[in-house]
């Protein structure tokens, strides 16, 4: 009888602990917990522990991150424009999230390893993937045509949120290996991992969490919060701001303003630096949104109004980065007119280069299935031979 | 090649067709690659096409509303390069035989569009397989199956009966293909969609013979509207009720005369229809679905009360001197509008909803306001959200704004969700009043007659005032007729003295 008066405390101080739980960021956007570096409008603001990651960028690199951010934009287009002529069967935008992408990408060393969902267009950019291979497994032709040791850049994973624990596995690979904070530049490596807000509540991604803390795993946890899982508002997925979820797990969490690419990438930056000397992982909320469909197979406007795009609109990465560009004379008008010319011509390129795409050979089905022959697969491979044979004329 | 197709693609992932709703370009226009040529809705969405192929609009190959299958040419571009010149517009009788043996474009996939091959195609022409067209191009398919090298006789047979039912010809109501579908047999496979003489081979299903046997209809005079041509139960009873002509006449197309007419006019103009059959679907299909279940789970009740409106006759014209209001319209609608918040606002439980699932009445904090509105998609209840947040001013704005985009057919469906209660207004119309039926998840909808000047007894005399009549229709699970009753006089007390507005605004 004294034992449940004791064990049980008052309704009252439960509802009062979840309410101080759960009380709202008062000022998500400018808040004291949300890095920026450059507002909405491109004005350069400085933070007191994130400045100096991004005072040894060079007006080349700034004029690279614009670059990057509107090329992969003009890409996104002309994906999505050829999957609605019938020449993809789906394709996933990454429109609005150019920042948060190339931000972290261009924070990676060569060593270092991304592990991306299906959107990371933009890091498949950075990381120097041709973006003809991205609209292969989206056209059939292939799984993903591209050797991702080649540039540290792994296939994508459709699977909401396991490769989280792909890059958990492979960040303890890098431990196993001696290649975590040994002090060499050149040595020590860190993991990426890529997921979005509702990949936040997949068991994977947090049994990722558990593994990544208990092993103290190099792994910097990058998601972007775009506010929407398909027709999920995020205020539906999580009671906390989703970075605070780290703290339950053991290691810090950080809010940086996803369409800011300088904040992203100096918030990366910091988290892969500490990873690869052996601080263990980190868990990074680029808050940025969706501006368009979460696939061409949906329609937002059966699910969100328009008002909320509209604010969104305001806040458009490149738009504010190319207002500082110009406002501090990093950057002239021949040079937007000339990535834009060049955006133009990747296009073209994008689209020939994806009807000429060659299907494949029927029988390349059988290939990269074990590193070695297999009996069983050879066998298999025979019989499928034959039966195609049986057929009259080409094929 | 100077004239180019462009196919309905699969915008979504395994659909098989989509209805045109409405076209950005029209014969003749110049486009650039990617420019928005038509808007498009699917089971899933509403969706924009780029073309891709720049030039001149040559032909467009489907009219707005008609629902068009995946793989179907709907728009055909002239790159003004010349070269092999496809012919683009005219039916597929005649022409079809005469190019299929010349030209054939359709047929050969490095012909038009370079990456595509063989191996989806195959596998998607065959037999029921035409949703998922990754990379097709313009290129319709073939429609056969390759044959086995060691033919038995049941495989020369299937082979036959693929090629005559090719079903490139076989849907009898998708629009016709601007030229000839594909291989040369395809003459053949026309006479699969006009009466087979007697004697020829007919595929349907055993009870569908049965049934025709019963009906005493011969199965070789119906057209078969299934895959390959496949005669369908449908088709019979079609047949048995003398809807022949719906299977065997024209598309809309042909009828709206982007081709030449004379194709499939003989059918039509020697029987003379008495009936349209008209396909339910899309806006129309939804409609009567709420509808039905509107009004077989919440049980109605309908109230009226007719009312001397004079003063907010008089207020309403006030009003459309109001500065604050000089530039948006004015109307007793909005009055109305206004009306009804304020007395939801004194009678929370009529803006409300039966929550089946959990067992609970939702009494509703907030007013999102619907208005039934015809457009031009059919009946649209958009909702003003927050409606009891707004002053008279941001209330006319929202409704200029949501009227406006109504008639436009550009309402979204967020627009249409999460209403809390409606006005229907048949005043427009001219009519008095009527019985209403709920938007489905709501608890009353108010109907707004026409206001007319009628004789009304005014202290013991005869004036001829401003009147109108209201109806409320109400879920009596949830609303009482005490509660109907308190609101709808509430309501009309405003509009007979919005004074009253002050009082209880």
């Amino acid at each position: 009888m004294s034992d449940k008066e004791v064990a049980v405390p008052p309704e009252a101080d439960h509802a009062a602990a979840v309410a101080a739980l759960i009380a709202p960021v008062p000022e998500i956007i400018g808040g004291a917990e949300f890095v920026q570096l450059l507002t909405p409008e491109g004005e350069r603001v400085e933070h007191p522990e994130y400045s100096r990651y991004i005072a040894d960028l060079t007006d080349d690199d700034l004029r690279g991150f614009y670059r990057d951010q509107v090329l992969i934009r003009r890409f996104d287009a002309e994906a999505t424009a050829l999957q609605r002529q019938g020449e993809l069967g789906l394709w996933a935008s990454l429109l609005g999230q150019e920042a948060a992408q190339v931000g972290s990408a261009r924070a990676m060393r060569s060593q270092d390893y991304a592990f991306p969902t299906y959107r990371e267009h933009g890091v498949a950019w950075c990381r120097g993937v041709n973006p003809l291979n991205l609209l292969g497994m989206f056209r059939g032709v292939n799984h993903g045509g591209w050797d991702p040791n080649e540039n540290n850049f792994h296939l994508y994973t459709v699977v909401i949120g396991a490769q989280t624990l792909h890059a958990v596995g492979y960040a303890m690979g890098i431990q196993h290996d001696h290649a975590v904070g040994t002090g060499d530049p050149d040595r020590d490596a860190a993991v990426i991992a890529y997921f979005g807000d509702g990949a936040s509540a997949q068991g994977d991604v947090n049994e990722s969490f558990v593994y990544a803390a208990s092993t103290n795993a190099p792994v910097v946890f990058f998601c972007q919060n775009n506010q929407w899982a398909i027709s999920q508002p995020v205020e539906r997925q999580t009671r906390i701001p989703l970075y605070q979820r780290a703290r339950g797990f053991g290691f810090p969490g950080v809010r940086v303003d996803g369409n800011d690419v300088l904040a992203v990438y100096a918030v990366t930056k910091a988290a892969m630096n500490a990873a690869r000397s052996g601080q263990g992982p980190m868990l990074i909320e680029a808050y940025t949104y969706r501006m368009g469909a979460h696939t061409t197979s949906d329609d937002p406007t059966k699910y969100r109004i328009s008002a909320e795009v509209e604010v969104w609109k305001l806040r458009d990465p490149i738009a504010r980065l190319k207002a500082y560009l110009t406002s501090s004379r990093k950057a002239d008008p021949a040079f937007f007119d000339a990535v834009e010319v060049e955006a133009d011509e990747l296009a073209v390129t994008i689209r020939d280069g994806c009807l000429s795409m060659p299907d494949p050979e029927l029988m390349s089905m059988f290939d990269n299935i074990y590193v070695e022959d297999h009996p069983l697969i050879e066998a298999e491979r025979a019989g499928f031979a034959a039966y195609t044979a049986s057929f009259e004329g080409e094929h | 090649m100077a004239v180019k197709h462009f196919n309905l693609p699969d915008p979504g992932e395994g659909l098989v067709e989509a209805e045109i709703v409405t076209w950005k370009v029209k014969v003749g226009d110049v486009v650039k690659v990617n420019d928005i040529i038509v808007e498009i809705e699917t089971a899933k969405s509403l969706v924009e096409l780029p073309v891709p192929y720049a030039g001149t609009v040559a032909g467009l190959f489907a009219a707005e509303g008609d629902t068009v299958e995946v793989g179907t040419p709907i728009i055909s571009v002239d790159d003004g390069l010349g070269g092999d010149v496809a012919p683009v517009t005219g039916p597929p009788t005649g022409k079809a035989a005469g190019t299929a043996g010349t030209a054939t474009p359709a047929t050969s996939p490095e012909g038009i569009e370079p990456g595509a091959t063989g191996d989806t195609t195959g596998e998607a022409a065959g037999e029921a397989r035409v949703a998922n067209l990754v990379g097709y191009g313009p290129r319709v398919t073939s429609g056969k199956r390759r044959a086995r090298k060691s033919e038995s006789l049941a495989a020369t047979t299937t082979s036959q009966v693929n090629q005559a039912f090719s079903p490139v010809a076989a849907p009898p109501d998708s629009p016709a293909p601007p030229e000839s579908p594909g291989p040369p047999e395809s003459p053949a496979a026309q006479l699969v969609t006009v009466p087979v003489p007697g004697g020829g081979k007919v595929l349907s299903k055993p009870p569908v013979r049965k049934a025709a046997k019963d009906l005493g209809i011969d199965l070789s005079l119906v057209a078969g509207s299934g895959q390959g041509g496949i005669v369908t139960r449908a088709d019979v009873e079609a047949y048995a009720a003398g809807g022949r002509a719906t299977a065997t006449g024209p598309s809309d197309l042909l009828a709206n005369g982007a081709g030449s007419t004379s194709y499939a006019e003989p059918v039509f103009a020697a029987t003379g229809e008495r009936e349209t059959r008209i396909p339910i679907k899309g806006v129309r299909k939804v409609t009567a679905q709420a509808m039905v279940t509107s009004a077989f789970t919440a049980p109605h009740v309908t109230e009226f009360i007719t009312v001397d409106v004079t003063r907010m006759m008089k207020l309403v014209d006030r009003l459309r001197q109001d500065r604050e209001l000089r530039d948006v319209k004015v109307s007793p609608l909005l009055v109305v509008a206004k009306a009804l918040v304020i007395a939801s606002r004194r009678h929370p439980g009529i803006n409300a909803a039966w929550d089946e699932a959990a067992q609970e009445i939702v009494v509703k904090n907030y007013v999102n306001l619907g208005i039934a509105a015809a457009t031009p998609r059919g009946l649209m209840v958009p909702n003003i959200k927050d409606a009891d947040q707004m002053s008279l001013r941001q209330l006319a704005d929202a409704m200029a704004n949501l009227i406006s985009t109504a008639r436009d057919g550009k309402t979204q469906p967020a627009d249409m969700s999460g209403g809390s209660i409606t006005i229907t207004n048949v005043g427009v119309f001219g009519v008095d009043s009527g019985t209403p039926i709920l938007n489905a998840g709501e608890a009353a909808i108010l109907c707004f007659g026409a206001v007319r000047q009628m004789p009304w007894v005014v202290k013991g005399k005869i004036k001829p005032r401003w009147v109108t009549q209201l109806g409320l229709s109400f879920d009596h699970r949830l609303v009482n007729g005490d509660l109907g009753s308190r609101f709808l006089a509430d309501v009309a007390a405003i509009l007979h003295d919005p004074g009253q507005a002050l009082v209880w605004g």
